[in-house]
């Protein structure tokens, strides 16, 4: 089992890398522990800026700094970062276009307990809405590596979240399939399409394996690339495939799955079954606790594609 | 240059530009336009030649209502063509747009949303200091504006990274769109406020550009801390009958107000002659 958490690599991604370019800054809002940034804010004091709990000027210091040339790197709790700070991602980042990478950590149901004012399942509709931003979720330490290596090399507007805990490799080491903007194929199959983001992909990979041991073909995609989507792997699924069920840690409405299903309804209409958090505070419990209550996990995605198919 | 005679002139464009596109903040252009001419005709190393330079200063308007002054400034200066800007301001698939736009030249960011300027005015200032440049941050807010909670996050960041290369400037006209400011929202004492945050603090008469331009060069050399100048202003200020009413925000002027504002204008010019 992995103990790597996606948060990790982001640190040593940007460790690294700023030792290279001194234009790489990190800002955190109060945030270092909890984003695993501590070694870098350690051996890179003067390209760490520390905003305290104030995510507002968090963004905006960012966006000020990108005007001037620096690759901003924002790290703070997607809850807040994601709606506290929502109008300065869309005016100073967004909309000021400007080079400013908001990486929402603990995201979606990350911190379980902690409750909704800790969530961030909203994320993907309140960033992907914007012009301008685009939203990654990437599934697993891996992925995370390639995305983050791939976004220090352009001067847009990004939204990265990820999750608290390390999650399974989907991937393997030394052969991780990526391109910028592309679905990652998972699997290839002919039945039906899972597409999935973020730590569900790796329930999805599992459930499509269940689903061949009872002699259904399923293709799972790594939607990672939520904004801008790939629309061509979704149109081909719709296409090739009798029925699409995406999965995402995230609301039911503006979501990974809003966003496929308009794309399947105006080019290649199929039935598409979006599973997601419900449309109301969610349970108290672990993350996977929460996904299993609401069939997110691999359990449930076999359950609604055999219901469905 | 007489800056006087400058802030006249500019004065006169922005109420043709308001005039021209039936629309604009003129009470606010009018108050905040002093500041503008001693900064950009005096103290700002900042020009059309030099736009893309590392080392020049920055300005961020975050009171972006003002934009009219801003634009006339920027075109008088020639950022862009002034005809251009006269020809199609506000109007359908025009560039320059209600609030400043960081797609016209001379323009840093995007402002318009209150509360916002001062953060990215920080990020600029730190950038300056993390390059060791020499450059200055110049950010503009309003009275009426300071009621937005994230200024003071920005104040605090201000003083904690002692960025005396940051000037802020509070344009104190004592009005906002709904009245008077101390009705609306209490926004006394400014002078106070950002002292007990940690900011080097200067009121002065906010029309007064001799006064303006003592004020940014006592920032300047003003080591360890930021400043802020609490610009006590008129607004509408030299146009008579748009000085100190709030209806005057937004309004734009009749023939008759036309007419006469640039009468007004006229003469007091005519003294610089």
């Amino acid at each position: 089992m992995n103990k790597i958490a996606n948060k990790q690599v982001i640190n040593d991604v940007l460790l690294e890398e700023s030792a290279k370019d001194k234009d790489i800054v990190v800002l955190c809002s109060d945030s270092r522990g909890s984003a695993g940034m501590k070694p870098y804010a350690e051996q890179r004091p003067e390209q760490f800026i520390e905003i305290g709990i104030a995510e507002q000027n968090l963004v905006s210091v960012a966006a000020g700094l990108a005007s001037c040339g620096k690759k901003a790197y924002a790290v703070s709790p997607a809850s807040f970062l994601s709606t506290r700070s929502m109008e300065q991602a869309k005016v100073d980042v967004a909309y000021s276009n400007t080079n400013v990478k908001l990486i929402g950590i603990s995201g979606g149901v990350s911190y379980g307990a902690l409750g909704m004012t800790h969530h961030s399942a909203t994320d993907i509709a309140t960033m992907g809405s914007m012009p301008n931003m685009r939203v990654y979720l990437p599934s697993d330490r891996l992925q995370t590596e390639c995305l983050i290596r791939t976004l220090l090399k352009d001067d847009k507007p990004a939204y990265i979240r990820i999750g608290r805990n390390a999650v399974e490799d989907v991937y393997q080491e030394g052969n991780v399939p990526f391109e910028l903007d592309r679905a990652t194929l998972v699997k290839d199959g002919s039945d039906v399409t899972i597409i999935a983001c973020g730590e569900l992909v790796g329930d999805a990979r599992k459930a499509a394996q269940e689903l061949e041991e009872k002699g259904i073909s399923a293709r799972v995609l790594d939607m990672y690339c939520v904004k801008p989507i790939d629309r061509d792997a979704v149109i081909k699924a719709a296409k090739e495939t009798k029925l699409i069920v995406t999965v995402e840690e995230h609301t039911m409405y503006g979501g990974m799955g809003s966003i496929v299903a308009q794309i399947v309804a105006g080019n290649a209409p199929v039935k598409v079954v979006n599973l997601t958090l419900p449309d109301e505070p969610v349970i108290t419990g672990k993350s996977r606790e929460v996904f299993s209550y609401y069939g997110l996990d691999a359990k449930g995605i076999v359950k609604t594609v055999m219901e469905q198919l | 240059m007489n800056l006087e005679a400058k802030a006249i002139d500019i004065r006169k464009d922005i109420i043709d530009l308001i005039y021209k596109a039936g629309c604009g903040h003129i009470g606010g252009d009018l108050s905040v336009t002093d500041i503008l001419v001693d900064l950009y005709y005096k103290q700002m190393n900042v020009s059309p030649e030099n736009i893309n330079d590392p080392d020049r200063d920055r300005f961020v308007l975050s009171k972006g209502h003002s934009v009219e002054a801003l634009y006339c400034v920027l075109a008088d200066k020639g950022f862009f063509d002034k005809k251009e800007l006269f020809d199609t301001y506000s109007g359908y698939l025009s560039k320059y747009i209600g609030h400043p736009n960081n797609k016209i030249n001379g323009v840093e960011m995007n402002t318009g949303s209150l509360g916002h300027g001062l953060g990215v005015a920080v990020g600029m200032a730190l950038a300056g200091k993390m390059d060791n440049r020499s450059y200055r941050v110049y950010a503009v807010l309003g009275d009426g504006e300071m009621a937005e909670g994230s200024n003071w996050e920005a104040i605090t960041a201000g003083a904690h990274y002692n960025l005396d290369n940051l000037t802020a400037f509070v344009d104190r006209n004592r009005l906002q769109i709904s009245g008077t400011t101390e009705e609306v929202m209490t926004a006394d004492s400014q002078e106070n406020r950002w002292a007990a945050f940690g900011w080097n603090v200067l009121s002065i008469p906010g029309n007064d550009i001799t006064a303006i331009d003592s004020a940014v060069s006592l920032a300047k050399g003003t080591a360890g801390k930021p400043t802020v100048i609490i610009a006590n202003t008129t607004k509408g200020c030299g146009v008579s009958f748009i000085e100190n009413k709030a209806a005057w925000h937004h309004k734009v002027p009749n023939e008759a107000e036309y007419q006469q504002a640039m009468k007004e204008l006229s003469e007091r010019r005519a003294q610089y002659e």
